[in-house]
């Protein structure tokens, strides 16, 4: 008994050491460049700065006619709107698939199943984009990325959708609620639950998205915040305390999201995995 | 009976946005992809060519290339995320006290983006300043040339993609873990089971349905892969870590529009072709286990 809780010390003490060298030592590189010297930074090495230099931050917000506060802006936007459009669209659309057990629902769900295997066509995509006249407007943007998560959000939401009786409906039925009001009030507040998790991962899979922006929504105008990072290195190859400062500075918002829905992500891991 | 109270409790038409959002912005583009796969292209006009993009992709060397470099790719970082998340998880789901710690770290790279992911690394594989050469020469060592010698370079880059992705095989083999019924686990110590045996013959078949997810869903992402390899190689040294979506992008800057086309849709082919048998054989294994 005594060994095998000398056993456990040491499983805590090894697991603990292995984790922060290979977790959390980048991380700190990652901050401990963004506040040295342009000259300390280039430099690359894990020491303590000579001094301190919180000014970098100031200077990512400046640098570039202030094009981290335009890709902040959309990047938000991109991002509010996509979790907003996808929280409901897909609510709706997997209430009926889970609920209806013909023919034309099962032909529904399997189509939309096949987004979660093969990938978007792009250039084609461009094109139909540039017919409609919306190619490098956010809207199109918007669609896009929830066209692209439609599966994901709806292979979630109905798993989570199998454990609500359906009893529940029914009564409403009777009560004289009609079918409208009977989703919006009824379920979909019933919904919560898989929906922080869909938040989070639908957020920062929106908000670190650099592939999807690059090809549909180009121009300086409609910078993300992806897209300031790669302009760093290709526009001020030395200066890597601002392109720290800049990566530090843009994965705030998804630690933010992370602390406020920490607990859910296993929950719905758990809903979206093992029960879809 | 029934299907009347179905047909008059869900709408069919609560379907309808998300089904034109997804039929418009992402299954149409791909329908009219595979004539424009056929085509020399410039978005103004298409002039048929037939095979011949596809003849020209597998070729020339730079862009045939891809397609087994996309296999090492996805094969080698689903087969490490599968392995390796499962002994975090059973270490996790042990009864040692600091799992918070550990989870959340783990768990952590998930929120910081691809690229930034890809240039940080790229720096730290640095051939002369990186921390990584430099613990090598603190152990004497001689430095090595993670992302500039051909012959290692996409393998540098599929333990960085590793080490993002891995939380989420290791969340998922948990919550796989935590499902299984506890007293399967006291019948086999009564039993005299040895932890390992335990592990062996009961944690590891009772996991096949997540361990499947993870497969499915690592190589699926292992097959489309872009952004790391482009951020941290841009597909060189020379093509030497070129893969499918790359090879899309290059064509794509070039002007070559029916032959970037031409290879999405090698790439849908080959999803199909590995992801639905796969998963076809996966469910039957899983059928056979329960």
């Amino acid at each position: 008994m005594k060994k095998q809780k000398r056993l456990l010390v040491l499983g805590d003490i090894i697991g603990v050491i292995v984790t922060a060298i290979i977790f959390l030592v980048p991380f700190y590189f990652m901050f401990i460049q963004s506040i040295k010297s342009k000259k300390e930074a280039s430099r690359l090495s894990i020491s303590l700065p000579t001094e301190v230099h919180f000014e970098n931050y100031a200077e990512v917000f400046k640098y570039n006619n202030y094009q981290l506060v335009r890709a902040f802006k959309n990047s938000g936007i991109l991002t509010i709107f996509t979790v907003l459009g996808l929280l409901f669209t897909a609510a709706m659309a997997a209430y009926v698939i889970q609920r209806r057990r013909d023919k034309a629902t099962a032909a529904v769900q399997s189509v939309i199943m096949l987004g979660l295997m093969i990938p978007a066509a792009i250039l084609p995509t461009i094109h139909l984009l540039q017919s409609m006249h919306i190619y490098k407007t956010m809207f199109s943007m918007v669609m896009i990325e929830i066209a692209l998560q439609t599966p994901f959000a709806i292979m979630l939401y109905r798993g989570y959708m199998a454990s609500i009786p359906t009893e529940l409906e029914e009564a409403a039925r009777i009560d004289g609620c009609s079918r409208w009001q009977i989703f919006t009030s009824i379920i979909f507040p019933l919904l919560k639950p898989i929906q922080a998790t869909l938040i989070i991962l639908v957020g920062v899979t929106t908000f670190n998205d650099f592939t999807n922006p690059l090809y549909f929504l180009p121009g300086a105008e409609n910078v993300t915040v992806q897209q300031t990072l790669y302009n760093y290195r290709s526009q001020v190859q030395s200066s890597f305390n601002l392109l720290f400062a800049d990566i530090i500075l843009i994965t705030i918002p998804m630690l933010i999201l992370f602390l406020i829905f920490n607990k859910r992500i296993v929950d719905g891991m758990v809903a979206g995995s093992v029960k879809g | 009976m029934k299907s009347n109270k179905e047909k008059s409790l869900y709408p069919m038409w609560f379907v309808i946005p998300s089904l034109i959002i997804f039929g418009v912005f992402f299954l149409w583009p791909i329908i009219t992809s595979l004539y424009y796969s056929l085509t020399v292209w410039n978005f103004e006009t298409a002039k048929f060519c037939g095979l011949d993009n596809y003849k020209l992709f597998f070729s020339e060397h730079a862009m045939s290339s891809s397609v087994v470099h996309t296999l090492i790719y996805a094969f080698g970082t689903s087969i490490l995320k599968v392995v390796i998340a499962f002994f975090i998880a059973i270490f996790l789901t042990s009864k040692i006290r600091t799992k918070d710690f550990i989870r959340s770290a783990v768990f952590f790279p998930n929120l910081v983006s691809m690229v930034a992911v890809g240039l940080s690394f790229a720096y730290m594989m640095h051939p002369t300043k990186g921390l990584l050469n430099s613990v090598i020469q603190f152990f004497g060592g001689n430095p090595v040339d993670f992302l500039g010698n051909p012959a290692l370079a996409l393998f540098s880059i599929i333990m960085v993609d590793v080490w993002k992705g891995l939380s989420i095989s290791v969340v998922i083999y948990i919550a796989g873990i935590q499902s299984i019924d506890k007293t399967y686990y006291e019948a086999a110590s009564i039993d005299g089971a040895t932890s390992w045996q335990q592990i062996k013959s009961i944690t590891l078949p009772l996991l096949a349905p997540s361990q499947n997810s993870i497969i499915i869903l690592s190589l699926i992402g292992g097959l489309r892969s872009f952004e790391l390899i482009w951020t941290m190689t841009g597909g060189g040294p020379g093509f030497a870590t070129d893969v499918l979506a790359s090879v899309i992008y290059k064509q794509y800057a070039a002007g070559f529009y029916g032959l970037s086309t031409a290879g999405n849709v090698v790439m849908l082919i080959l999803i199909s072709l590995i992801a639905f048998p796969l998963q076809h054989f996966l469910n039957k294994r899983e059928e056979a286990i329960q």
